[in-house]
């Protein structure tokens, strides 16, 4: 039996697709906080000279995602078919909120990077503020950002959306080191907990940007 | 009748080896032609069936569980004797045979014992095997340790669930016969009759307990594995679901019961809380090795414990038995508290208790040390009853425990209805009148694995394969006749449940027929169960229908044998004018209260042919002769 | 005390079920959950009503028959214990109790509280044994095996076959069950030569039966009456990742 048809094996796709995908948000979170030190715009304009770096990263994190959300389906809807009839009363003792509603945060994710795409890449949502171009003449990143999420309801969607990355996160990380055949009953608490300290981070990373901006805390000049 | 229990001739240690080469073999082709029906997938029931499908034979497998792996031989806790002399103390096959022998009251056939004790090493090698994770010491050597007041260490064990492993083990490789399609497995299907074509075994009469259909199978040749009968007497350490069924009725169907009265009581089981009670759990042993038993001197002493002096309680196995204390055995150790608490001086809300009291070994040893050696049982105490055997003393009480009787067999292993082979718990033949700790385990595998695939193709070689089919009329006939019975259970339409029935015969077998037997209270069990069977059979009320599964109607019926069964039970004890073993006759016991063996008049198996139900049976006997020991006393002064 | 029950009644396997009410009266502290519907079943004979049928037989928490939901965990949530070893003290008087089979796809519904967990077997059937041959086996102490890799093989192997994991899991996984078996094998060098494939044709005939996939929620560990570790999970995927890059 192949890999690709194995519990397991589709498992521990899931887990590498997963932990790819994470590592990609911790890079783009990085990025994201040149934000503070107001080389925003730089960054945009390096990141966009190196087409064959941005385009492998494009149809790397596509199969990636792909990849992921096929399994993420495939597994659940065969999760759900093994249960048809429900009980009538069920308790959950250890599985927790954010372990069994991935594959909602995951579809809600998904919604939210097409939205994403469209908003900041494709530049195709609000047109009116996102292309505007800076005094050395780069694409304006910062004055992008900072118009959006003054708009209460762009920043509401993406403080939505990031709870849902950070759930997704939350049972995501311990989930992969489960998988991958990492844990020991000594490790498991830890890593729980540090998987879990690692998605409050994230959450908090990505945040912070859209509140700082409705707080008045990060502004443009003139 | 004299029976012959057929054990080879020759010294005693080459009877097997030789009896080996005068068998004979079916031919490898001819293996599959030949279909063997095992009922039963405990110990015994797995090993033999997984054992047989791998030398090729086309097995059929049964049990009333959902699961082979469920049998109630996964409740073993202890663990199982080998004479591997592993720890260098001086152990032996001889010397396991010779404590089996004494141990059971010099009541068991010599060559049987024999073989057991030299198999006994071939076991722990196959399920090591098998991955069995037996207790290991630190240098990966397996553990040993001494058990039931063996002076040798040769009980190998793995945690207190010695039984469950080796059940597992079997059930495994018994799995993977089902896989290869040499063994196929009928899992809550109840046997109900034996069916005998022509004076031999040829299959047998099954309920489907899912959809209530009653259908036979036909084989060359039928191995029962069906397990111990102690349910009979309602309360035991026995799961729900074991009984005499099968073997009753082989037994009514022509073939000998041996020595049914020999039971085992184990001394140490959770007491009785009330008339809902449902089964016993037993505790091991080993608690007696540092809990000392006792009861008030006053009669009806209501005192909390702590509250007692310790100059009004009474220590009696102490005070009676002063070399052995509290670890007296099993039988004395029983029989004194049951006289403790029949002359109300039990103890717990029943009155039916009396205290194992870990305080002075507390004091001692410390918390700690009773902590890591008896834990998980101070846990399983406290999960049951709700007290801390750290703080208070545990109450205890005696409960039944193990079959040593059952269908008679040859040293083959052959009932006396040819075709017909009885394994494990479910035969009369390795433990005589009393079985040692550990060796229950031995004697389930040793028959499963390493007799019966011998012996069994001894018989299959001198026979044609698959001469009887199921359309033969004997078939027709068992199943009209299980039919009949399943229907008229389900018409009588009384007022009184199964179960009130069955706890009721368990009372009259607990106090007639339990540990302290006379005379006079065997005639009057043997007077109260008709009766009681009588009610039954009128007044019984089976609720449900046949042709579904209907728990009701499987105990219904379990207790309909059980009615009968009872009664012989206590005819064999009320034969046997002496105590031995299991089986205690208050006339018959030395001044000190043991046993006392009458060999002269004694020394043999009772094997008992069925001749109608409200008829005495006919008693068979098969002297036993010891051609290598000399009958010896039993003493534990 | 007197409960009230919610039971799930259920003739077979294509009727309809539903929950049914019933009340325990006079329910000592004293009886164990078993023992509590038994005295509802001899309520019932008497009533001439058909008593409610439920899986049980060695009530001493070894055989893994028995097999009950209640209150919406499996075994009734009490640490370590299985639902025969569950007594009445844990309830109040007047509680309403919920009681329903194990769910499950891959466990079919026979009769009531009653499913059918043979799939359970077909696991281990595929592969979950040593295919050594009866006789002809070394010694027992030709193989040494260190006590820690022992200890832990003998965790593993307590698992009594409940389905109780199952039951719990969110998305009715056979995982632990399987990886018990797993893990107790490859721990033993009896058990290695035949891991590779033990591992792929185990958690193949676990999805073939139509039990859900592990998900990594570790519901089961909650509710495995043996304290059975998720770890042996992590055990099991150790296992299957050697088997794929062999």
């Amino acid at each position: 039996m192949g890999f690709l048809s194995s519990t397991v094996g589709r498992k521990i796709l899931m887990a590498i697709t997963g932990f790819l995908l994470l590592t990609f948000l911790c890079i783009h979170l990085l990025g994201n906080s040149f934000i503070y030190l107001g080389w925003i715009n730089a960054y945009g304009e390096r990141l966009h000279s190196m087409p064959p770096v941005v385009w492998a990263a494009r149809i790397g994190m596509v199969i990636l995602l792909a990849v992921h959300i096929f399994f993420g389906i495939k597994l659940t809807l065969e999760n759900n078919a093994a249960r048809p009839q429900a009980y009538a009363v069920k308790k959950n003792v250890r599985a927790t909120f954010a372990g069994r509603t991935m594959i909602w945060t995951g579809l809600l994710i998904a919604a939210f990077l097409i939205y994403h795409l469209l908003h900041f890449t494709l530049r195709m949502t609000n047109p009116e503020i996102s292309s505007g171009i800076d005094a050395m003449g780069r694409l304006d990143v910062f004055k992008m950002i900072v118009l959006s999420f003054k708009n209460i309801l762009i920043s509401g969607a993406y403080i939505a959306a990031l709870i849902a990355v950070g759930l997704h996160i939350f049972h995501g990380i311990q989930s992969v080191v489960q998988t991958i055949g990492l844990n020991s009953d000594k490790t498991l608490p830890c890593v729980e907990s540090t998987g879990r300290g690692i998605a409050f981070i994230l959450f908090l990373g990505y945040a912070s940007i859209p509140l700082v901006i409705i707080f008045g805390l990060l502004n443009f000049k003139g | 009748m004299i029976l012959d229990g057929k054990c080879p001739s020759g010294p005693l240690a080459e009877k097997w080896d030789k009896h080996r080469q005068d068998m004979k073999l079916v031919n490898p082709n001819n293996k599959r032609k030949y279909k063997i029906i095992v009922v039963g997938t405990g110990l015994a029931g797995a090993s033999a069936a997984a054992t047989l499908g791998e030398l090729g034979y086309n097995v059929e497998a049964f049990c009333y569980q959902d699961s082979a792996r469920r049998a109630h031989s996964i409740a073993a806790q202890g663990g199982i004797n080998a004479a591997k002399n592993y720890p260098n103390d001086s152990d032996s096959i001889y010397r396991l045979f010779y404590d089996t022998i004494k141990g059971g009251d010099f009541r068991a056939r010599e060559a049987n014992v024999y073989r057991l004790a030299q198999v006994s090493n071939n076991i722990i090698d196959q399920c090591v095997a098998q991955g069995v994770p037996f207790a290991r010491d630190y240098a990966g050597y397996l553990d040993n340790r001494s058990f039931g007041g063996a002076q040798v260490s040769r009980t190998f064990y793995a945690r207190g669930q010695t039984g469950q492993q080796l059940l597992l083990g079997a059930y495994a490789t018994f799995s993977r016969q089902v896989k290869a399609g040499t063994v196929k497995l009928h899992s809550r299907t109840e046997m109900l009759d034996l069916v005998v074509v022509d004076g031999e075994a040829k299959g047998i009469t099954v309920r489907d307990m899912v959809t209530g259909k009653i259908s036979s199978y036909a084989a060359d040749a039928v191995c029962l594995c069906t397990g111990g009968y102690v349910n009979v007497y309602f309360l035991s350490t026995n799961a729900q679901g074991c009984s005499v069924t099968a073997n009753y009725r082989a037994y009514k169907k022509g073939a000998f019961f041996a020595n049914p009265c020999y039971t085992q009581i184990h001394p140490t089981c959770i007491p009785v809380t009330g008339e809902h009670q449902s089964k016993l759990t037993l505790m091991s042993e080993s608690l007696r090795n540092d809990g000392r038993v006792w009861v008030p001197k006053k009669k009806g002493d209501k005192r909390p414990p702590h509250e007692i002096p310790e100059d009004e309680r009474d220590y009696y196995l102490e005070r009676k038995y002063p070399s052995y204390g509290n670890l007296a055995p099993r039988d004395i150790s029983s029989r004194a508290a049951k006289e403790a608490c029949d002359d109300g001086r039990g103890v717990g809300p029943s009155g039916f208790g009396v205290y194992l009291d870990f305080a002075d070994s507390i004091k001692r040893l410390g918390e700690n040390t009773i902590r890591e050696r008896y834990g998980n049982l101070f846990e399983m105490y406290e999960r049951i009853t709700d007290e801390n055997g750290y703080k208070q003393p545990m109450r205890i009480y005696p409960a039944l425990h193990y079959a040593m009787g059952g269908l008679w067999v040859d040293y083959n292993l052959s009932s006396n209805i040819p075709g017909l082979y009885v394994l494990g718990e479910a035969n009369f033949s390795d433990h005589g009148a009393n079985r040692l700790g550990a060796s229950a385990l031995m004697q389930g595998l040793a028959d499963g694995y390493f007799v019966i695939p011998y012996t069994i193709a001894d018989y299959l070689a001198k026979s044609k394969p698959g001469i009887v089919k199921v359309d033969h009329p004997e078939f027709k006939k068992s199943q009209e006749d299980v039919s009949a019975l399943t229907t008229k259970l389900l018409s009588i339409n009384g007022k009184r449940s199964p179960k009130e029935f069955w706890r009721d015969l368990g009372k009259i077998m607990w106090e007639n027929v339990g540990m302290a037997r006379s005379e006079q209270s065997l005639k009057k069990a043997i007077q109260l169960i008709p009766e009681l069977r009588e009610e039954f059979w009128k007044n019984v009320k089976v609720v449900g229908s046949g042709d579904t599964l209907n728990q009701e109607l499987e105990k219904a019926g379990r207790i309909a044998d059980f009615l009968e069964f009872g009664e012989l039970l206590a005819r064999d004890a009320l034969d046997r004018n002496e105590s031995c073993g299991g089986h205690f006759r208050v006339e018959y016991q030395t001044g000190e209260g043991e046993a006392k063996r009458n060999d002269k008049d004694y020394c043999y198996v009772a094997a008992w042919q069925f001749k109608g139900t409200d008829k005495e049976p006919e008693l068979h006997k098969e002297p036993l002769t010891f051609e290598t020991l000399q009958l010896a006393e039993r003493s534990y002064k | 005390m007197d409960l009230k029950l919610y039971v799930w009644r259920q003739k077979g396997p294509d009727s309809p079920g539903k929950l049914e009410q019933f009340t325990a009266k006079n329910i000592s502290p004293d009886m164990s959950f078993l023992e509590m519907l038994d005295e509802v079943n001899e309520e019932l004979v008497k009533e001439g009503k058909e008593t409610i049928a439920f899986d049980h037989d060695c009530r001493e928490g070894i055989c893994g028959t028995c097999s009950q939901v209640i209150n919406g965990i499996p075994h009734g949530g009490q640490d370590k214990t299985t639902v025969c070893q569950l007594h009445m003290r844990k309830f109040k008087d007047g509680d309403s109790i919920y009681i329903e089979p194990w769910r499950a796809k891959a466990f079919p519904l026979v009769k009531d509280l009653i499913v059918d967990r043979s799939a359970l077997d077909r696991i281990i059937q595929a592969g979950g044994y040593v295919s050594n041959h009866t006789g002809g086996s070394p010694d027992g102490n030709a193989i040494l095996i260190p006590k820690p890799d022992a200890e832990v093989s003998m965790d593993a192997a307590e698992c009594i076959g409940c389905g109780g994991c199952v039951a719990a899991c969110p998305n009715g996984s056979a995982m632990l069950f399987t990886a018990a078996k797993v893990t107790q094998l490859a721990m033993l060098p009896q058990g290695k030569v035949e891991a590779a494939q033990r591992v792929c044709v185990m958690t193949e005939q676990m999805l073939k039966e139509g039990f859900g996939n592990c998900s990594n929620h570790y519901e089961c560990q909650d509710a495995c009456p043996k304290g059975i570790k998720v770890s042996f999970i992590a055990k099991l995927n150790r296992e299957f990742i050697k088997a794929s890059v062999k």
